[in-house]
């Protein structure tokens, strides 16, 4: 008998901790979200794709050439809620960002390298990203020595659950599904995916869909570049799949496949730095469901709206035309591989 | 002038067979009934008491719609089935040379005399190497690093190299459960085989290695539970496999559920292994017991 005795003590003293667990929590989720203003995506498209003469021939490549005229809208400013002194913040005072070590260029630049970060440190303000999160955290009121940067993993930056830091700023592509378990803000950069490979493979010379059929492809699992692969281009060969872009990357080096899909803006790091023969083969049209990068916050969590604002200020006044200007003017130089 | 019967063939001198496990036999029946009544009842009670627990855990609700969603269940099921043939024939592979490869790197390291140290020696750095390092290194190093090499002929194709991993690595485990079984064989069974005028490599080949393999069969299927396990890291080569699969469908559904789905599927192939393993390790256990060797 002395068994079930015990089995029952075991039983009492869990059902007396769950009662000690239980009790808090709970009240911390109901924060109200700022009544914000959503800007619509459309008005902020700000994307100045400029596609070589011989390709531009009147027909429709997908790629949206118009530039909109930014510095038109209204300057904004934020509203006094989310100014520093009332933000809500996981440290008082301290904008705690979230980002991928290693950081990589044109996002993060300036090769400032330190114990924490392994390639460049996103406090130099240098590269498209951290000057976007520096030009935000001004809007809200922080000096550059209130931001505060953490090193997060991909995957972890868009998990349900508390998080480490207020924002991620680190390419996370809008999804619906992402949405359903963080906070997106409205887009800061419209991205279309691009194709990279080595020169001398069979596809360097690509110029649509149709060329890219019998080429077996690697993209990193997780990725919009996948989703791309899988649901728009569509070879016949199945992708191979990688945990990283790093791993798609020596895959291309060994040979194993035979070009790499990623998005655009990394494409150049991936040809510039990790490759020897690298080649930007094209970028690709953008789909119907228009991808873009969004910052990213835990669900519920007001400094969302106030990211939003802030993006809307640095819109109205040109500020973010004129970083992806400085920091991302690259853009402009690969044809684009038409569907047809 | 009764005469003493005649004892019992059955019964050993020392009587510890027949008698001793029919009392036995008894004391399990008689309290197998109040046993498994009470069994059942605690198992209820915990299963019950947990159940409320997590029910109740703040994050439940969202744990529930992202681990245990029925509908993106039913969604990926099918494909991650479908890729899971992938891992089964990488298991199937890799058991089938691993069972060789590792007998002989024991049987190396088994050979007597001053000779054999060179191969002895190399069977020992096989083993400590492959065993020492994770499985997950071992696919990486060679799925990118050996075509690397870009030698001419070498196959490239990733899923080829992370079962030559797992093979490596499986096989220096393998290898030492086969050590322990080779070693287990009592020396006098090696005296005797010598005695019958059998050579050493014969008295390994005759006596000593049959008898060890019966004896680790139990340890060998625990190590091939582990490697089939490990077939889920294949993918880190780019092939895609099962656990691939479920990574695409988890991002793709931004739910955790296809994870589950995947440990179902591999939680439904190892338990009936686990089983039968058990069920050969209490089998070897009876034997031993009813020849009255323990």
């Amino acid at each position: 008998m002395r068994k079930p005795f015990l089995l029952l003590a075991l039983v009492a003293l869990t059902l007396g901790l769950a009662a000690c667990g239980g009790s808090d929590g709970g009240d911390e989720d109901s924060v109200a979200l700022a009544d914000t203003a959503l800007i619509p995506f459309e008005t902020i498209e700000t994307e100045t794709v400029v596609t070589p003469a011989d390709s531009g021939s009147g027909t429709d490549t997908g790629v949206d050439t118009s530039q909109v005229d930014t510095a038109a809208a209204e300057p904004t400013t934020v509203s006094n809620d989310c100014l520093k002194p009332n933000l809500k913040l996981k440290k008082k005072g301290v904008l705690t960002v979230g980002t991928g070590n290693p950081a990589f260029p044109p996002f993060f630049t300036g090769g400032t390298k330190s114990k924490a970060w392994e390639l460049n440190d996103p406090a130099t303000g240098k590269g498209f990203e951290s000057a976007f999160v520096y030009a935000v955290a001004k809007q809200l009121g922080f000096a550059k020595k209130d931001v505060k940067w953490v090193a997060v993993g991909f995957t972890q930056s868009f998990a349900p659950g508390k998080k480490p830091f207020d924002i991620v700023v680190q390419q996370v592509s809008f999804n619906k599904k992402r949405a359903k378990a963080v906070d997106f803000s409205d887009p800061y950069y419209v991205v279309n995916q691009a194709l990279v490979t080595v020169q001398g493979s069979k596809i360097a010379n690509a110029t649509s869909f149709a060329d890219l059929k019998d080429a077996r492809l690697g993209v990193a699992v997780g990725t919009t570049s996948f989703d791309y692969v899988t649901e728009v281009i569509q070879p016949d060969v199945e992708p191979r799949v990688y945990d990283d872009q790093n791993g798609a990357v020596q895959a291309l080096k060994n040979g194993q496949v035979d070009g790499i899909v990623v998005d655009f803006p990394s494409a150049f790091y991936v040809r510039d730095v990790q490759l020897d023969k690298g080649l930007i083969v094209g970028q690709f049209p953008s789909t119907s469901e228009k991808e873009y990068f969004g910052v990213v916050a835990e669900k519920k969590n007001a400094i969302i709206g106030c990211v939003n604002q802030a993006i809307a200020a640095l819109q109205g006044d040109g500020t973010l035309a004129a970083l992806q200007q400085k920091w991302l003017e690259d853009r402009a130089k690969a044809p684009v591989i038409a569907e047809q | 002038m009764s005469p003493v019967p005649a004892p019992d063939p059955l019964d050993d001198p020392f009587g510890r067979t027949g008698r001793r496990s029919r009392i036995l036999a008894g004391t399990w029946r008689r309290e197998g009934a109040r046993g498994v009544a009470v069994a059942l009842v605690s198992t209820v009670v915990v299963c019950v008491v947990l159940g409320i627990l997590i029910v109740n855990a703040p994050g439940w609700p969202r744990v529930r719609e992202f681990f245990f969603n029925w509908g993106e269940l039913e969604d990926s099921m099918p494909q991650i089935a479908e890729k899971f043939l992938v891992n089964v024939e990488a298991f199937a592979i890799a058991e089938a040379v691993v069972l060789v490869l590792g007998l002989g790197i024991a049987i190396l390291r088994s050979l007597p005399g001053p000779v054999f140290f060179p191969i002895r020696a190399l069977a020992i750095l096989w083993v400590d190497v492959f065993r020492g390092m994770p499985t997950i290194l071992v696919i990486a190093l060679l799925v990118f690093g050996v075509p690397a090499l870009e030698f001419e002929g070498v196959p490239i194709d990733p899923l080829f190299w992370g079962i030559v991993a797992i093979v490596l690595v499986y096989s220096a485990y393998v290898a030492e459960v086969y050590r322990a079984g080779i070693e287990s064989v009592h020396p006098s069974q090696d005296a005797a085989a010598r005695s019958l005028g059998l050579s050493r490599l014969g008295s390994l080949r005759h006596v000593v290695v049959p008898q060890a393999v019966r004896r680790v069969v139990p340890p060998l299927l625990n190590d091939f539970i582990g490697l089939q396990k490990d077939t889920a890291l294949l993918g880190v080569g780019g092939a895609v496999e099962a656990f691939r699969q479920a990574q695409i469908d988890q991002a793709a559904a931004y739910n955790m559920t296809p994870f589950v789905a995947l440990a179902l599927v591999f939680i439904a192939i190892t338990i009936p292994l686990t089983r039968f393993t058990d069920w050969l390790v209490a089998r070897e256990r009876g034997r031993r017991q009813a020849t009255g060797l323990l």
